[in-house]
């Protein structure tokens, strides 16, 4: 493939990734998709969830949790709340955040209660794959 | 004139208080490449959050029902002041460049008839503050406890804030806080945290990415967005400003030790010179001593 797609991942404490890539899967709050090379510009919100990124036929995955994609003609820049490579994910430490998320839900309705939902569901997902 | 033993002594304890200086300027340096290095890692999301933010208002502005945090609630009477000091002394004017530059902001504020309210972070800024304003401070935290700045911190002093906002407990927030130029360098400044509109046209004239002509599609809506990201920016702002403060008091905490390392140098060298010359002035005259003594013999 002639094109590349820039990406970078940005969290607020580092930038932990940026480079060229093939293509990038994103859990959006509408769903996942994927951004290859040439995407329109879009501005997604993201949930809890992991990023793909493939390149060069290796594949990488990242933890994110809260945050935005944003693709323009310049490429892609994920902002995360919070991000990890997969690697340095421990399930203690997700198993933590399932917890204090399964705390912060009683007792919350509406919307709030739906985007804890939403993490917590993001989480248990991710846990399941580790 | 002292005795030889005083001044042994004196010349002993500026050694002493030179190895702490000298110790603590080492560890503010080897603080600071951290801080730094923090600062400039930091940086991208900063700089992408407020694009963003900036591209979106555009398509914001004027539109009926654009969030509070954006726009303001149509008030300026109530100005809460964000004040981020450090929590520690013993690095120059740092602390007193930002409590200066926010006594101008509160005389300012006060001037135009407005209410100011203080929101402190740092404990030396509250020890200055709270003598002068002590009425007028409605939250004060210290990060003393904290062994490293994380995103954490700043997310619930933001969530702190956006809930005040909610309450109507004020309705314009600013930041002081001190920006780190270099080592020797900080700049006292305050930027304007809600409405977010305020700090969009002071600071930056990016209109954000080029589109080619394309339209940005926002998933979900550009409310829902918003809605998410402002409070986000204001977290992002405050994480800022606190990493350039620790940046920046480690800089100036490196420059003052410097100083202080320098200054007892000099006084051990005084203080060396008269012990000797008190010294030799002893010796003579014990000699002359001996001396007239045997002649009288």
């Amino acid at each position: 493939m002639a094109n590349k797609l820039h990406f970078s991942l940005v969290s607020p404490e580092r930038e932990l990734y940026s480079g060229k890539v093939d293509q990038v899967d994103i859990p959006g709050t509408e769903g996942n998709f994927g951004v290859l090379p040439d995407h329109a510009p879009l501005m997604a919100a993201i949930r809890t969830g992991a990023i793909t990124v493939y390149e060069n036929g290796a594949e990488k995955q990242f933890f994110v949790q809260g945050g935005f994609a944003d693709v323009t003609p310049a490429g892609l820049t994920v902002l995360a709340e919070r991000a990890a490579p997969m690697s340095e994910l421990t399930s203690e430490r997700l198993q933590d955040d399932i917890a204090s998320a399964k705390d912060s839900l009683i007792g919350l309705e509406g919307e709030a209660a739906l985007a804890v939902q939403q993490n917590l569901d993001g989480l248990n997902a991710v846990a399941a794959t580790l | 004139m002292a005795s030889l033993k005083d001044l042994k002594n004196r010349i002993s304890s500026v050694k002493n208080t030179q190895k702490i200086t000298k110790a603590m300027q080492m560890v503010a340096a080897a603080k600071l490449r951290k801080a730094q290095e923090a600062a400039e890692n930091a940086r991208p999301y900063a700089e992408r959050i407020n694009s963003v933010i900036t591209n979106l208002a555009g398509s914001m502005i004027g539109v009926g029902d654009a969030p509070e945090l954006l726009v303001g609630n149509g008030k300026e009477d109530t100005v809460l002041l964000v004040v981020a000091t450090a929590d520690r002394g013993l690095c120059g004017g740092f602390n007193t460049n930002i409590v200066r530059k926010a006594r101008e902001e509160i005389v300012a504020l006060e001037g135009q008839g407005k209410t100011v309210k203080l929101f402190l972070i740092g404990k030396k800024g509250y020890d200055q503050l709270n003598r002068l304003y002590h009425d007028n401070i409605v939250k004060f935290i210290s990060l003393k406890e904290e062994r490293k700045l994380h995103a954490g911190i700043a997310q619930s002093i933001g969530e702190t804030i956006t809930e005040m906002f909610r309450n109507g407990e004020f309705d314009v927030c600013k930041l002081v806080y001190s920006k780190f130029v270099n080592v020797m360098t900080q700049d006292a400044v305050s930027n304007t945290l809600i409405p977010a509109i305020a700090s969009i046209d002071e600071e930056s004239e990016d209109t954000g990415p080029d589109l080619k002509g394309a339209i940005y599609t926002y998933e979900p809506d550009e409310a829902g967005i918003l809605r998410i990201l402002l409070p986000r920016n204001i977290n992002t702002q405050i994480f800022t400003a606190l990493l350039e403060n620790q940046a920046g008091e480690m800089g100036s905490k490196m420059t003052a030790m410097d100083n202080a390392t320098r200054n007892a140098g000099d006084m051990i060298d005084k203080l060396t010179l008269t012990f000797n010359r008190t010294r030799q002035a002893q010796i003579t005259s014990e000699l002359i001593e001996i001396i007239s003594g045997a002649e009288a013999l």
